[in-house]
């Protein structure tokens, strides 16, 4: 095959610039990698000196003394996502079959703008909010039915605003899924004679939970890294929770909040950047497992 | 029959449950940002953003946010512009030089989609490691290339998927007149210019409200940086140091400063989604 012949100037520009350009690329698929690798040599010293098992089945965290048990922040991490997803999952599900089955044209080009602006929304704006509103309203209003004192600044504060901070990707994945799924579908089932919510539950829910699943496995690892907002409703006390009125410290928080001192006490670092590890290899494999599955779905749906 | 009447009456339920899951939503916006606006407004005034705080860090009654404001810009300006220096060369190789079905193509799009999920406090950390190995404080520098880190997957991400959808037809159009590959590259960053600049927007607004990212790397101080090697101030940590003082004033300042920031991210979102609409018109 003949290849078109470019002048020697024109030739060599193009290899320079396809070269540095795959140069770049490949570089930047390892670099998932180097921050893996990075994380991994600076937690080394505190996984010499315990088990991973042990420091994470540990319940006590006193870092002057060397104990460094990252139980209950692990717990405080589970509650609070956990109730997030609680909130949010139920709210994101009606509403985004609403939107996409039900919705007139005009009501979404309403809700759609308000859901960016909600993803555009700093963490810190949420946590503001959550301290001006969520945490007043939990222990003056809520708490007092319940328990017999709450600050407020608890697991509840936490999960709360979460939930609205996971609302708007939840939501626009959600409506992504719906609305990826072949039209043809719903008309076979509806020319069946079936109704609308016949439909949706019967072959619209079904026909997609595996990208729903997806969907809130992707929201739970967006749960699980969320810090400043969480830090600032949370209460920060390092104890294992009993009730959703307890203050809680997730692990972000933890490393939020006291990368300040870290440097002065043995060891310390090291166990704040060991959870910094765990926190980037859990959300990595979360992330990496629905992405996958939600490509699979565009993938199969677009024909 | 009233068989029917039961499945008539479960789908109105359901659908009145629908109509309120979506009215949550879009009140809960509304309930943030007022309770921004009306506990903000009070603390604004002209000091606030034309004075840096002064009488001490943490206590100091006197002055506004100037120093958050500027830090702010600057953080956010250099991150992007180190961003796109990255992310442009990603994607217009993605486009260009790899095909659709290419297994390299597949594993990049992937691996960003990925970094895009990581939590800014990871890329914090990393940022701090990266800082001390290479014996760097906390400074401008180091928080401009965390934040960079943070979001070159949202340019990407965002550029990539405007430039997908350039017809294939432009590209062998100028191959076929004896272009080389390098040489389309100018029309096609020609044709996604409003696409650039929406992902420009998204990327500052995600970049100017992070907060966990800057906490380790860009340090804080109530001064204007003059170099690269100062810390520096911004305005998510004006608002998350200054919240927890026990003085007035200064929470006061916390409160404006989230009103400002509140401010800013809404005027980008609003922007953004007015540069992507203009593209979308222009596309047939």
């Amino acid at each position: 095959m003949n290849r078109i012949r470019y002048s020697k100037y024109r030739q060599i520009r193009e290899l320079l610039v396809k070269h540095s350009m795959l140069t770049l690329t490949v570089t930047s698929l390892v670099f998932a990698l180097v921050i893996g690798i990075s994380l991994y040599f600076k937690s080394e010293p505190i996984l010499e000196k315990q088990s991973l098992a042990a420091l994470l089945g540990g319940e006590s965290w006193k870092p002057l003394k060397g104990e460094f048990g990252f139980f209950p922040f692990i717990m405080g991490t589970l509650w609070v996502t956990g109730i997030s997803i609680l909130f949010s999952l139920p709210l994101c599900l009606l509403a985004a079959i609403y939107l996409s089955e039900y919705a007139h044209p005009y009501i979404k080009k309403v809700v759609y703008p308000m859901i960016d602006v909600l993803a555009g929304i700093p963490p810190v704006i949420y946590g503001v909010w959550g301290i001006l509103v969520i945490v007043p309203f939990i222990s003056e209003k809520l708490a007092p039915h319940f328990v017999e004192f709450s600050t407020g600044y608890s697991i509840l504060a936490g999960g709360i605003v979460l939930a609205i901070m996971i609302i708007p990707l939840m939501i626009s994945v959600f409506i992504e899924i719906f609305d990826a799924l072949p039209g043809g579908l719903r008309e076979a089932s509806l020319s069946l004679g079936a109704t609308n919510w016949q439909t949706i539950k019967k072959v619209v829910l079904r026909k997609s939970f595996p990208g729903l699943a997806a969907a809130v496995v992707l929201a739970i690892s967006r749960a699980f890294g969320e810090t400043i907002a969480v830090l600032m409703v949370c209460g920060n006390v390092s104890e294992v929770p009993h009730s959703v009125f307890d203050p809680a410290y997730p692990l972000p928080a933890l490393i939020a909040n006291n990368y300040g001192e870290m440097m002065s006490i043995p060891l310390y670092d090291s166990a704040l950047m060991l959870s910094a590890l765990l926190l980037f290899v859990i959300i990595l494999a979360f992330n990496a497992i629905s992405r996958l599955v939600l490509n699979r779905i565009e993938k199969n749906f677009a024909l | 029959m009233r068989h029917r009447g039961i499945k008539k009456t479960e789908e109105g339920i359901f659908k009145g449950l629908m109509i309120l899951a979506t009215l949550t939503i879009v009140i809960s916006l509304f309930m943030i940002v007022v309770a921004i606006v009306k506990r903000g407004l009070p603390a604004m005034s002209w000091d606030m953003v034309s004075k840096i705080p002064s009488g001490g860090f943490y206590l100091g009654k006197e002055g506004g946010l100037l120093n958050a404001i500027v830090g702010s810009v600057y953080i956010v300006v250099g991150s992007v512009t180190l961003g796109l220096c990255f992310s442009l060369p990603i994607v217009l190789y993605l486009n260009l030089y790899l095909s659709e079905k290419s297994q390299l193509a597949q594993i990049t799009r992937l691996s960003f989609d990925v970094l895009f999920g990581i939590p800014s406090i990871v890329y914090g950390a990393f940022g701090f490691t990266l800082m001390v190995y290479l014996g760097l404080r906390s400074s401008l520098l180091a928080g401009i290339l965390t934040v960079a880190i943070l979001i070159i997957p949202i340019l990407i991400r965002s550029i990539d998927e405007v430039m997908r959808r350039v017809p294939k037809e432009m590209k062998d159009a100028a191959l076929s007149l004896g272009a080389t590959k390098s040489e389309i590259i100018k029309p096609m960053l020609k044709q996604v210019v409003p696409g650039i600049i929406t992902a420009v927007l998204l990327s500052v607004g995600r970049g100017i409200g992070d907060a966990a990212s800057v906490l380790f790397t860009a340090g804080y101080t109530d001064s204007i940086p003059t170099s690269l090697s100062q810390p520096v101030a911004t305005l998510p940590l004006a608002i998350f140091f200054q919240l927890s003082s026990p003085i007035a004033e200064v929470q006061d300042r916390a409160y404006a400063a989230a009103l400002i920031l509140t401010f800013i991210v809404l005027l980008l979102s609003i922007s953004a989604r007015i540069f992507s609409r203009k593209f979308s018109k222009n596309k047939i």
